[in-house]
């Protein structure tokens, strides 16, 4: 019997791991499914191509599939969240100059290096990010505007560049993805100062996308894309895997990025400026551990609020993150299912064990940095 | 004046660019600017205020231009992603001639359309000829791979070229594979023994 095969687009950053590894070690298989893995110039190109059907799914950054079903930017189109594929992975990194003008500040310590940006560049900070509906951006805007008189100028760079636009003074910072983070620092022209999880410390970074109507004609086909992808990010969480994850990842073609280059995203050990000792990063990347997988319709109405939705817009945008399929599609392979699909964002400010289906489900901290938490039901009126 | 349109192509080499210009041009648009470097985007699309941005689908520099265009909020001069549902064969045509377009809301589409179809059909060309020079680059690769293979069964086994052609030929329907791939095979084989 032959496979069945799925085209699949991706951009080659450390975080489309599961999609590799779904197909290189046969979760894919095992479903009798096969995954083209298709890579994307640009996100742009990635959600045209999804949304025009030449892609039957995709793994997009967290607020697309938002945005789209809400009717924002260039390509209205309903597209179904399947399942978070990442949970954080971002850094946000200065400048030399930038550097040295704001002095020492702790690694990870988001607010004081936001008031030293503020006082040393209040009047224009332009900083690199991805693409415009993306979590990296979202985080910027949330940080920033706790900083009324920062001006935040946004430039959108393609991430394999972000360290050229940096070096040539195109940026002042930049908010990244792994690899493109600790490449700047390797090149001699960029320090890290934070990860995304200082701004927000459970933040879904990228997510498993398909049109809404391909899943609805597809039940069958979605079932089986969701357990492959499940368990291949549970293989990715499992720390004796890291290493040989490591050196998959790294030979594999649809990356092509070097095993030095995985490393730090995977391990969580972040080198912060050259010849630095790296810093230990808890949950710098998940996929899987603390339900990091789940499509939490918080979540979803947390990026639509931040994209300025209204109240028919955050009901739009929880409907696209697909907790009932996951739900139903992942009970049989041994997902553990917690009791709601929606909590207060920002509220876990420790491990919390949750009531769930199987007894044993602990929640990741997701505070915000300014310790304000966000309940959608009461933006919802 | 339905010719009366600005048109900005985006596009680094410059073969290309000229390709594309001189189409336009020809068809009678002669607003037409192109533009390389993408770090000069932001202050074009401002200046030169463009009714339509020309890109390939896969310039990288997409996203960047579809931020300038979530950032322009002068309401004349938002341009907006073209590639909609309004029209889905041209939508699909632009989409396998690999060229994406970015419009200013409102224009209508009898304006759009031929821009857009001269467009596509010198993207089609332009992406015929490199896949005819991709195809010839590899068809010359083969040939080299296909000569050394033969030079080491003439060697090795003391066969003469038509002789050793034949052995490759008989080896890969044997096998079910192609020549080359049986070439490839013996290639690699005996640079790991040598």
């Amino acid at each position: 019997m032959t496979n069945t095969l799925l085209n699949c687009g991706y951009v080659p950053l450390v975080d489309c791991a599961p999609l590799v590894i779904a197909n290189e070690l046969g979760f894919a298989a095992e479903q009798g499914l096969q995954l083209n893995l298709v890579r994307q110039p640009s996100w742009s190109a990635l959600r045209d191509m999804l949304a025009l059907g030449h892609l039957d799914a995709a793994q997009m950054l967290s607020p697309m599939p938002v945005a789209m079903s809400i009717g924002l930017g260039g390509l209205p189109a309903q597209i179904d969240t399947l399942m978070v594929l990442s949970v954080n992975g971002t850094v946000f990194g200065v400048s030399n100059a930038l550097a040295s003008q704001i002095g020492h500040i702790a690694f990870s310590d988001a607010r004081a290096l936001l008031k030293a940006i503020a006082l040393h560049k209040g009047q224009r900070l332009r900083v690199g990010v991805p693409f415009h509906h993306s979590m990296h951006r979202l985080l910027l805007s949330y940080w920033t505007s706790a900083e009324p008189g920062l001006t935040v100028e946004e430039v959108t760079v393609p991430p394999p560049r972000m360290a050229d636009a940096v070096g040539e003074g195109v940026v002042d910072a930049f908010w990244v993805g792994e690899p493109w983070g600790s490449v700047a620092v390797r090149r001699g022209v960029a320090q890290l100062m934070m990860t995304g999880r200082d701004v927000w410390q459970f933040a879904p970074e990228k997510v498993l996308a398909a049109r809404h109507i391909w899943v609805e004609e597809n039940g069958d086909i979605t079932r089986k894309l969701m357990r492959a992808v499940f368990q291949a990010s549970r293989w990715l969480d499992a720390k004796k895997n890291k290493p040989l994850a490591i050196e998959i990842l790294g030979r594999s073609e649809h990356l092509s990025l070097s095993p030095d280059l995985i490393d730090p995203a995977v391990t969580g050990h972040i080198v912060p400026k050259l010849d630095d000792h790296p810093v230990e990063v808890d949950r710098f990347l998940q996929f899987h551990t603390n339900a990091a997988s789940f499509p939490w319709r918080s979540q979803a109405a947390w990026i639509a609020h931040q994209l300025g939705a209204d109240a028919k817009g955050l009901r739009q945008a929880k409907a696209c993150f697909r907790s009932d399929l996951y739900r139903q599609n992942l009970a049989g392979i041994g997902a553990d299912m917690p009791g709601a699909s929606e909590k207060v964002e920002g509220s876990l400010r420790v491990e919390t064990a949750v009531a769930s289906s199987r007894g044993h489900m602990i929640l990741a901290p997701d505070a915000f940095f300014d310790g304000r938490t966000f309940d959608y039901t009461s933006e919802n009126g | 004046m339905s010719l009366n349109l600005r048109i900005l192509v985006v596009e680094a080499d410059q073969a290309r660019v000229r390709d594309i210009v001189d189409a336009l041009n020809a068809a009678g648009w002669s607003d037409v600017k192109a533009l390389a470097q993408i770090s000069a985007l932001d202050r074009t699309v401002k200046e030169f205020a463009p009714d339509i941005v020309l890109i390939d689908l896969a310039n990288p520099d997409r996203d960047t231009l579809e931020h300038i265009s979530y950032a322009t909020e002068t309401e004349k001069r938002a341009v907006a992603l073209f590639v909609d549902h309004t029209d889905e064969n041209l939508t699909k045509a632009a989409l396998n001639a690999g060229v994406s377009a970015y419009v200013v809301d409102g224009l209508t589409m009898n304006r759009i359309k031929p821009v857009l179809e001269t467009a596509i059909a010198r993207f089609k060309i332009m992406h015929q000829m490199r896949s005819e020079l991709d195809a010839a680059k590899q068809a010359l690769e083969d040939r080299k791979t296909i000569d050394r293979a033969k030079g080491i069964l003439m060697r090795q086994r003391g066969l003469a070229e038509d002789a050793a052609y034949n052995l490759l030929r008989k080896a890969a329907m044997d096998q079910g594979r192609k020549v080359i791939d049986v070439a490839q095979a013996l290639v690699t084989a005996a640079d790991l023994l040598s």
